[in-house]
């Protein structure tokens, strides 16, 4: 059983330094989905055979549910109607965003045998998760378009997600869904919140929104 | 306890139905006037029989927020502040019924009144607040609420600059406080006052120090005075007669329950008291005399007055470090007695200024003249209240001073360093009275006396009855406590000895009723002496009718209002002596030939301390903020960088 669950793990990770080079936003959007559907697998996989109830069971197909076809559908959606460009218009070049993401990894592997924490029953999941919630950092801190802020974010969600999992042999099912609520509500809020600044702007490059900063350069100061 | 719990609600409710009602015309007005009138009613019959019998009452409530509990305590010294507050807020209110009706339609009443009616909710937690986290909530309510209406006027410039000093003093006052409560409260288990441990040595030094900061702030006095004479002209008037009389006391409240939980005092606490009170007392009184808006000489006089009140404090605190309790008994008793005629005399001017501003249109000096014929009633009461401040018998200002003043005599034949402290305290209440009557005196004389300058000033009108009425009571206070003097023995007593002690309660009690008799009896014999001069004047007259001409006519052929001595010209004397501190920027005429056709002469006072000390300290530190502008780019991932660093450098630092 477990070794299933560190393939999926090793999966998890494959696919952290895949959204580091991909640089096609439907690509982005399925990869991410794809993690989600991954980590939400992970609690069946890895809870070692004790005795599940049916709740235990809604709860995963729920987050595959919503990680894997709706939010992917709600992005793709936005990326099509925003009539954007199709790439991800990275701040920093490729290979340099996968050099940052094998450096979180190896930060992630430091801090996880570092960290306070209960022993866990799955190699790497600490690292993964980590790396991960990094991973989803990278995306949102150098990447342009709105769009992949709400990526880089729901990344760091399949992060914690997997956090949790290496804390809690079962998750408390409230704090899981009230964690699943606010990234539904968030995604809600930033596909609501690109659609206004492509209509506004004409785009939805949200470096753009600098213009809106009311310090200019030049104007004071310098 | 409940009355006080039942004004508070009243208060809350007084500040949310103004908003509700916004639509009705004269309803916000009506709702916040009957709340703060009904709150002021219940609070003094809730605060006095704590005052009349000295038992303390507490009440205490669960709260949510972390570290916090409602708890307040109601204590004599509490009810002694609380007393003054609800006077003026109540009394305020009517007042300032009739005073915003001249803004009809101009200005929507609602957020006024809320905000006065939180204000003074803010205030009454300060007051009986007995736990960290209460309190601050009180004084940034406080600082928030008097924010809003200092901006009553926004349209105006002034108003704004005005505005936005008093946030910035009022922000870095809570921040001090802040800082403050953590030092006492780092060992303790809960924020409650009565869990702090007093602290000792360096420690203790540095609560003293940031919290005569941070109260300074508030208090108002000399070097961090700078946000009182901005503000207290741009708030509407019943409100700069409240912020003026209770709200700036506040900070020596806080700075009062400081000291107590302190003991035993280091000496050099109570010289750098009684040296910041020697400061404030003449600046205060110096400015007052070079101001020219009514509001501003009435701004500087409360710097002035809460210098007296500091200086009683240090000498207070200075006796009691060199174990002459007598006396410093003596100083406390006079410090919180001037706290709360403060209050009564200063309410009475503010509002007797409002009435100028509300008759003339303007509280320029040199735009004014001739209100007594105008108004006499106003003049009158203003009159009284100046003598007031000017510390004159019978009337209460000079009851206060006359302890600070028994005291500092008394101190004459202490040891050493009191001795000194009596001196320097009784010479700068010497020279700041005389310096406060030249300052009342031009006011007084310039705004009502003589002929109207202007063509505003010679048609303004006397007050209505709802301003009036306050007034009135208001002056009736002054003169009964003073005059009555005696009878304000008990609670003075209760609240000194629930502010330093008990035993400094006690002593203070008897080394005080002495120096009452005296003042009653003075002021009695002074009205009689009154009373019996105008008998006599009556009787000289014989029914005839004394001759009215123009003030200052002189004979002249043609003679002008402008030809009388304006607020410039009556103190040049006095400013130019002290022109080395006032700074004034003046205009002269230079006379070159023999018939001189066209002069101008113009004296500008300067706010000294705004423009050389803060304005250059302020520069800097925005060029300093300006060199870090670059982090502020407006973009948006390079934000969530530094938020993602941040945290990350967190998680390492706490590996």
């Amino acid at each position: 059983m477990n070794t299933f669950a560190e393939l999926i793990i090793v999966v998890v990770i494959l696919l952290d330094m895949a959204l580091a080079v991909t640089g096609s936003l439907s690509g982005c959007i399925r990869l991410v989905a794809v993690q989600g559907v991954v980590a939400g697998l992970l609690p069946l996989l890895a809870g070692g055979g004790a005795a599940h109830g049916v709740r235990a069971l809604i709860f995963p197909v729920a987050i595959v549910t919503l990680k894997g076809v709706v939010f992917p559908w709600l992005l793709l959606r936005a990326r099509d109607r925003s009539g954007a460009r199709k790439d991800v218009e990275p701040l920093i070049s490729y290979p340099a965003s996968i050099l940052l993401c094998l450096g979180a990894f190896i930060a992630s592997s430091w801090l996880g045998s570092r960290l306070p924490l209960p022993e866990t029953n799955v190699a790497w999941i600490v690292p993964a998760s980590l790396a991960t919630i990094f991973t989803g950092f990278l995306l949102i801190t150098t990447r342009t378009k709105a769009i992949t802020q709400v990526l880089g974010y729901l990344v760091i969600e399949n992060g914690i997600y997997i956090f949790g999992l290496a804390l809690f042999v079962e998750q408390p099912m409230l704090v899981e869904l009230a964690i699943l609520l606010d990234v539904f509500v968030a995604v809600f809020v930033m596909g609501i919140a690109i659609f206004h600044i492509s209509r506004e702007f004409d785009h939805i490059d949200t470096a753009e929104l600098s213009e809106l900063s009311d310090w200019r350069s030049g104007e004071y100061g310098k | 306890m409940s009355l006080l719990l039942l004004a508070l609600a009243l208060l809350l409710c007084g500040a949310l139905l103004p908003l509700c009602l916004r639509g009705r015309p004269g309803a916000p007005a009506r709702a916040g006037t009957y709340a703060a009138a009904a709150a002021a009613l219940a609070g003094l019959s809730g605060a006095l029989p704590v005052l009349l019998s000295g038992e303390p009452a507490t009440v205490s409530f669960p709260w949510s927020v972390p570290l916090g509990s409602f708890s307040l305590v109601l204590d004599p010294l509490a009810a002694f502040f609380l007393v003054p507050l609800f006077l003026l807020t109540g009394l305020g209110a009517v007042y300032g019924a009739g005073y915003l009706k001249a803004y009809e339609g101009r200005k929507d009443p609602a957020l006024p009144w809320a905000a006065f009616n939180l204000l003074t909710a803010a205030m009454l937690l300060v007051f009986t607040a007995s736990n960290a986290v209460l309190f601050l909530l009180g004084w940034e309510l406080m600082a928030a609420a008097s924010f809003l209406l200092v901006l009553f006027e926004h349209e105006k410039e002034q108003a704004r600059k005005a505005g936005f000093i008093y946030l910035a003093a009022g922000g870095a006052g809570a921040l001090l406080l802040m800082a403050m409560f953590a030092l006492l409260g780092a060992g303790a288990p809960s924020m409650d006052f009565s869990s702090f441990s007093p602290p000792a040595g360096g420690t203790a030094s540095a609560v003293f120090l940031l919290a005569l900061a941070g109260f300074g702030l508030k208090a108002g006095f000399i070097p961090l005075h700078v946000w009182l004479p901005e503000a207290h002209p741009a708030a509407p008037s019943h409100v700069s007669a409240v912020m003026s009389g209770v709200m700036i006391k506040t900070g020596v409240y806080g700075l009062i329950r400081v000291l107590a939980f302190l003991r035993p005092w280091p000496e050099w606490w109570g010289w750098l008291l009684l040296g910041l009170g020697l400061v404030s007392c003449l600046g205060g009184a110096l400015f007052a005399l070079a101001q020219h808006e009514l509001k501003r000489v009435l701004a500087y006089s409360s710097i002035e007055n809460v210098g007296i009140i500091l200086l009683a404090l240090g000498l207070g605190v200075v006796a009691a470090a060199c174990g002459a309790d007598r006396l410093a008994s003596l100083a406390f008793a006079g410090a919180l007695l001037h706290v709360f005629n403060h209050a009564l005399f200063k309410g009475l001017l503010f509002m007797g200024a409002g009435a100028v501003l509300h008759a003339a249109g303007t509280g320029e000096l040199e735009a004014l003249g001739g209100l007594s014929k105008r108004m006499p009633a106003a003049a009158a009461l203003f009159l009284a209240g100046s003598a007031a401040a000017c510390a004159l018998p019978p009337l209460n200002g000079f009851a206060g001073e006359f302890l600070v003043y028994i005291g500092a005599f008394r101190a004459l034949n202490a040891p050493g360093p009191v001795a000194i402290a009596g001196a320097a305290a009784g010479l700068t209440l010497a020279t700041a009275g005389a310096l406060a009557a030249a300052a009342f005196a031009r006011a007084y004389g310039v705004a009502f006396l003589g002929e109207p300058r202007t063509e505003r000033a010679a048609g303004a009108h006397a007050p209505g009855g709802l301003m009036a009425g306050p007034m009135w009571i208001l002056a009736v206070l002054c003169l009964g406590s003073g005059l009555l003097a005696p009878l304000l023995l008990g609670p003075l007593a209760f609240a000194v000895g629930s502010g330093f002690g008990p035993y400094y309660g006690f002593l203070g009690g008897l080394e005080a009723m002495a120096p009452f008799l005296y003042v009653s009896a003075g002021g009695f014999a002074l009205l009689g002496i009154v009373a019996i001069a105008a008998a006599k004047r009556r009787a000289f007259l014989g029914g005839r009718e004394p001759a009215v001409a123009g003030t200052w006519d002189c004979g002249y052929a043609a003679p002008s209002a402008r030809m009388q001595y304006g607020a410039s010209s009556f103190a040049q004397p006095l400013t130019d002596f002290f022109q080395p501190l006032l700074r004034k920027i003046g205009r002269y005429p230079v006379i070159s030939e023999y018939f001189p056709a066209k002069a101008s002469f113009s004296l500008e006072a300067q706010a000294v301390f705004y423009n050389s000390v803060y304005m250059p300290a302020a520069a800097r530190l925005r060029d300093l903020a300006f060199r870090f502008s670059w982090l502020q780019h407006g973009r948006l991932q390079i934000y969530i960088l530094y938020i993602v660093v941040t945290l990350i450098g967190l998680l390492l630092w706490k590996l």
